[in-house]
């Protein structure tokens, strides 16, 4: 079974995020920048999939200079190989774009899934996967919380607001995964030796046949007009229980007029 | 004047509280069309809240695959009406709809929006609500996803004309297939992404048997119940309760958060509630960074004393 990974690098999720005053994009320079936890567990079951049925995980990731370690910390949780979309013009593409380049690259490859995390920490949008299973008329598997693939049928249990769906698909399918699915694993030194070795592709734009003129901040479907730092919160009174925190907070929740 | 399409959220028929709030959101940009996938299309309800218009795909076939086929009708109403912007719940699958959309019209996409103005300018609260932003689509017919709670929902009686529309789901639609529907029993309360107070339970809660001190708190203030991960990865309480980056995100008038230390994975689901109280024997906990008000106790004491004043108070 073959199978690509989608995964990106994002700001650590502790750090303070800021947009530049430049272009109103992300800062990047001024943050750590990690794995994005959530594609740990899209890795985690790629790599559990073929330890059930064989096969071999590749990780793509889109972005700058130093999304080669994501790359390089899933090749060291044991995924085979990596492709690296790198390209100066990608700068600022949005989600739409951002589709748009991964189904290019995905397209006329073969794998019998595709896997994303839920969700980027950065940008919270939860969309590429969807527009992606549009982009290359793919069943949609989205939001698995639990993955089964059995010949060429792949189930899964989608997380709903209320409960959850079982859905199913021949493959090849798109599937994209909650942080319920597993555990992942950490890489081990034997792991992180045997990464260096792993090859990683780099495509730039014409590599991966993408129009420039889909991509890139100045081609993006939708524009920042504006932003601000959100006031800080006034701050709050607290105070030590002396018996009385329940009547304290009865008190302000009435001044409140909540109750 | 422009329309407005907002797509009704609505399980086997009972419509969702968000969708009036985008029908009233809708009217101050247009002229709000509701658009109803399925069988049962309740245009009353709508009308009530200003639909002009009810759109029906009155077809039961189209909810046996997910997200896809709302697109197919999505799509087709914004071909006949070129609406001004499309307007769908900020949910997890409203999201995914939206983003199908966009790439299927070639149109931009906003999520999250907090609130649209009548130039059609997005504000959006990113970075776990450190940051405002003032966003615009800038290609196509504009797709806002909206956030729960964001607007008060306000009636305001319009026709709610009926149309129907054939829509035929796409090949490419159909090939994920739904083959069982298992809904998590219902807790009686208020939905949690809906509630005007939600009272949150975490790790100092203690076990599944400590939730009733955070249930007993709730039901006197007809409030939801929500959790931290550590809640719900421990089996104390179901996983759709749970609040945060990987739960729901909530934005309720009162959030109550009671033994929980505030982690940014959690801020991220309820940092924009518009009233926080929290409960923490620990005043180091981050979560007080939040508080309008605090207090630095004994969840299992503090709070059945609360939910004594709270009812004498009703009472
Ligand atoms: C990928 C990823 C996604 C995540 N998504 C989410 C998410 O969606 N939602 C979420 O909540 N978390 C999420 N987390 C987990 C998050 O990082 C924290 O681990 C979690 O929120 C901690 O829950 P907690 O505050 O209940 O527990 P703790 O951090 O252990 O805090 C418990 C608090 O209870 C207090 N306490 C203990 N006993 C009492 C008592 N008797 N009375 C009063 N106070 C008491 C303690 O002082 C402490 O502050 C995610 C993590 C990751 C890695
Ligand atoms: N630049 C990228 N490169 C590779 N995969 C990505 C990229 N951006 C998003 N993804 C994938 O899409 C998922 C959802 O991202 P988002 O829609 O941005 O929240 C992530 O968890 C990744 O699996």
């Amino acid at each position: 079974m073959k199978i690509v990974v989608c995964i990106k690098q994002v700001p650590d999720s502790w750090a303070d995020k800021k947009l530049s005053a430049d272009d109103s994009t992300l800062d990047r320079a001024s943050v750590d920048r990690v794995l994005n936890e959530l594609d740990e567990y899209a890795v985690e079951a790629a790599l559990q999939l073929t330890e059930a049925h064989g096969g071999e995980v590749t990780v793509l990731t889109m972005g700058p200079d130093d999304a080669a370690e994501a790359l390089r910390r899933a090749l060291s949780m044991g995924a085979d190989a990596g492709i690296h979309l790198i390209d100066d013009g990608l700068s600022g593409t949005d989600a739409v774009g951002t589709s748009y380049a991964l189904a290019q690259v995905l397209q006329g490859r073969e794998f019998d899934l595709v896997i994303f995390g839920s969700e980027s920490t950065d940008a919270r949008m939860s969309v590429v996967p969807a527009m992606v299973a549009e982009r290359l008329s793919l069943p949609q598997l989205t939001f698995a919380g639990k993955v089964e693939v059995d010949g060429g049928t792949v189930r899964i249990q989608r997380v709903t607001d209320y409960g959850y769906d079982e859905v199913e698909a021949s493959t090849p399918a798109l599937v994209s995964v909650v942080e319920k699915i597993n555990e992942p694993r950490y890489p081990s030194f034997k792991g992180i030796m045997a990464a260096k070795k792993k090859p990683v592709e780099k495509l730039t734009l014409a590599d991966a046949g993408i129009d420039p003129s889909q991509v890139g901040l100045a081609q993006a479907w939708s524009a920042v007009e504006s932003f601000a730092a959100r006031p800080p919160r006034e701050k709050g009174t607290i105070v030590e229980d002396g018996g009385d925190g329940g009547a304290k907070i009865a008190e302000f929740l009435s001044t409140s007029k909540f109750i | 004047m422009a329309q407005i399409l907002v797509l009704v959220d609505h399980v086997d028929g009972n419509i969702k509280k968000v969708t009036f709030e985008l029908l009233t959101l809708a009217r101050r940009l247009g002229t709000p069309v509701a658009v109803w996938v399925g069988p049962g299309a309740d245009t009353a309800a709508l009308a009530e809240y200003g639909a002009e218009t009810v759109v029906v795909a009155d077809s039961s076939t189209l909810l046996e695959h997910p997200v896809a086929p709302k697109t197919d009708v999505l799509a087709a109403v914004v071909a006949e009406k070129s609406p001004a912007a499309v307007l769908i719940a900020s949910t997890a699958e409203g999201k995914e709809v939206a983003g199908r959309l966009a790439v299927r019209i070639g149109s931009g996409v906003l999520t999250d929006a907090v609130d649209v103005d009548a130039e059609l300018t997005a504000t959006q609260s990113v970075f776990g609500g450190a940051t405002v932003v003032q966003s615009k689509v800038t290609h196509g017919v504009p797709i806002i996803t909206v956030r729960p709670n964001a607007t008060a929902p306000e009636a305001a009686p319009a026709a709610g004309t009926r149309e129907d529309i054939a829509v035929e789901a796409a090949a490419s639609s159909t090939l994920a297939k739904v083959t069982a529907r298992v809904v998590a029993t219902k807790d009686g309360r208020p939905e949690l992404t809906e509630a005007a107070i939600v009272v949150s339970g975490g790790r100092g809660v203690g076990g599944a048997e400590g939730f009733a001190v955070i249930e007993g708190l709730a039901d006197a203030l007809g409030a939801a119940v929500g959790a931290s991960r550590a809640a719900t990865d421990a089996g104390w309480y179901p996983h759709q309760f749970q609040v945060g980056q990987t739960g729901k995100t909530v934005s309720p008038q009162l959030y109550i958060a009671n033994g929980i230390s505030g982690a940014i994975q959690h801020r991220a689901g309820m940092q924009t509630s518009k009233t926080i109280v929290v409960v923490n024997k620990d005043s180091e906990a981050p979560i007080f960074e939040l508080a309008d008000f605090g207090v630095v106790g004994d969840l299992f004491t503090v709070v059945p004393a609360l939910t004594e004043q709270v009812t004498a108070r009703k009472g």
